[in-house]
């Protein structure tokens, strides 16, 4: 188990969501950025989608009480054990009584620390995601604080090939391109409504947190009114309300709503904008449906390549 | 019936676009779609999110692709067309109308060229059927609006609007249950509680069921408060 010292700015328990209650408006909830969480869990010997701690904007301070595997992905928090730095994208050994401390994000926006066997937190409606809006999941449904107290399912003081555990770190452009799949109200806007999308760069306004990454830029300029009847969104869906700038609807997205909806950023590519903090620019860049699915599946066989030919699933 | 269209909502889901109308024999189809899904064991599929005219499909697009999902689909439309004649509950819901509850309620009477009362009749005289839940847990979609008091969005959404607030937006109407970000104009403040997660059953009403709002004054609204806070307010149910 860690006990908690200093909690950051905003630290949940995530998974990869919990899905299955949409049709109730139950917003799935889950990691901003599901590569990170996916390759830190691959990292301790986890299934990629196991619970672990989402570190927003710097990360946390604690105490170890028992040994365990644990991996840093995401944004670069700069941790440390004992005060000495340790690698980032890699399995790291933290003894009994080590104290863990971290500080705010250099690069990146979430920071995920994974631990091998996972978090002993009581799985709610299929998933350990917090839902701070709906106050469930995670620890209590709420953000963690100093003195709480994380239980491990296990501890461990080795896992097979630790040396080999490790990946490049992930890094940031300065203006990170967003591939997107026009739809599904692309035709609610004018071809220079598209090409204004398509063309501009746009920077995350400081309202920007786990439910939606607001942009700032050129408007965008719809045909007839940004009101639809409200229908279906998804994670990264892109909707333009009748002000003309977009809305990226991230983690705890509401399930349905009634704004124009431009285009839909790929799952891949998600995770590029997980990371990017208020004040950080982006574009975008329309794909087909086959490429994306293209892309999502060569990422599903790349965790597959870690887990299974480099052995490193337990 | 060819009026059906097919839009990808990214790499891992899609829409299926019924004619876009709040029309009762419209989302029958979408929730005739949504039951066919699972029974039908179509392949990929995760979940569905059916609302007024659309239902919205999440799939694993390493399992199925969009094109695939899409053909799938295009085969069970045909069964869309059956309608049930279930029993009809009507929820009475009571509602401070105004006051600092309803800060849009002059917007709302100014753009219907009516007064605040009229708005007030005319939104408390309908039985609004609920078409879907969605946005937030509890949250019921309303068909019915007076199209006299049709109202367009907040041209930028509130970040936080209180639990209990009743809203006009565009030709919808409805409750916040949960304090949340939002669009629509307020007009009021119920102290009833959509989404309880305490209660047996967290979500008051489903799918199918009628809403009729009760106007109530500041008086009664915070005399009703409490029991609504601590669980013990039933809510009353005609049937129709």
């Amino acid at each position: 188990m860690i006990q908690i010292t200093n909690p950051g700015p905003l630290t949940t328990l995530q998974d990869m969501g919990r899905y299955g209650y949409q049709t109730q408006g139950f917003s799935p909830a889950g990691a901003m950025d599901t590569r990170a969480l996916a390759l830190g869990n691959l990292l301790v010997g986890n299934d990629p989608g196991e619970a672990a701690l989402e570190m927003t904007m710097g990360g946390i301070s604690c105490t170890f009480y028992q040994e365990n595997i644990i991996a840093f992905t995401g944004a670069d928090v700069e941790p440390k054990i004992n005060g000495e730095p340790i690698p980032r994208y890699q399995a790291v050994l933290v003894n009994r009584f080590d104290v863990l401390t971290c500080g705010f994000a250099k690069t990146g926006c979430r920071a995920y620390m994974c631990v091998s066997g996972g978090f002993d937190v009581p799985q709610i409606m299929g998933s350990r995601s917090t839902s701070l809006k709906f106050k469930l999941g995670g620890l209590e449904g709420r953000k963690l604080q100093a003195g709480d107290v994380l239980p491990f399912r296990r501890a461990m003081l080795s896992i097979p090939r630790m040396a080999k555990r490790m990946l490049t770190p992930e890094t940031w452009e300065e203006i990170v391109t967003l591939r997107v799949i026009l739809g599904p109200q692309d035709d609610r806007f004018t071809p220079k409504g598209i090409e204004t999308f398509l063309s501009s760069v746009y920077t995350l306004t400081p309202e920007s947190d786990r439910m939606g990454s607001r942009m700032d830029g050129p408007v965008i300029e719809h045909r007839e009114g940004a009101d639809i009847i409200s229908d279906g969104i998804v994670f990264g869906s892109v909707q333009v309300p009748s002000g003309g700038k977009p809305i990226v609807l991230m983690a705890d997205r509401q399930t349905t709503g009634g704004y124009t909806k431009i285009a839909t950023v790929i799952s891949v590519d998600l995770p590029l904008l997980a990371q990017r903090k208020p004040g950080q620019a982006v574009r975008f860049a329309a794909v087909t449906s086959r490429e994306a699915e293209k892309l999502y599946n060569a990422q599903q066989r790349f965790y597959q390549r870690l887990a299974d030919r480099k052995g490193w699933k337990l | 019936m060819n009026d059906v269209s097919f839009k990808p909502c990214g790499d891992g889901a899609l829409t299926v676009a019924f004619p876009s109308r709040i029309d009762p024999t419209i989302n029958a189809r979408v929730c005739t779609l949504a039951r066919l899904i699972p029974e039908r064991r179509v392949r990929g599929v995760i979940e569905t999110i059916p609302t007024f005219s659309s239902l919205t499909v999440l799939f694993d697009p390493a399992i199925t692709t969009y094109a695939r999902l899409v053909r799938e689909l295009e085969r069970l439309l045909p069964e869309c067309n059956q309608t049930s004649g279930a029993q009809k509950r009507i929820f009475e819901i009571p509602v401070c109308y105004g006051e600092d509850f309803g800060e849009d309620l002059p917007d709302v009477a100014a753009h219907a060229k009516i007064s605040a009362e009229e708005v007030i009749r005319v939104h408390s005289s309908t039985d609004y059927l609920i078409y879907m839940l969605g946005f937030l847990p509890g949250f019921a979609y309303l068909g019915g609006l007076d199209e006299r008091i049709a109202t367009p969005r907040l041209q930028s959404p509130r970040t936080k609007i209180p639990a209990g607030s009743v809203g006009i937006g565009g030709d919808q109407t409805g409750i916040y249950p949960l304090d949340s970000p939002g669009g629509w104009r307020l007009i009021g403040r119920t102290p009833v509680k959509p989404y309880d997660p305490r209660r047996a059953e967290p979500i008051l009403y489903r799918a199918g069921d009628y809403i009729r709002f009760i106007p109530i004054t500041r008086a009664e609204y915070d005399r009703l408060l409490p029991a609504c806070e601590d669980g013990s307010y039933v809510c009353s149910i005609k049937e129709g």
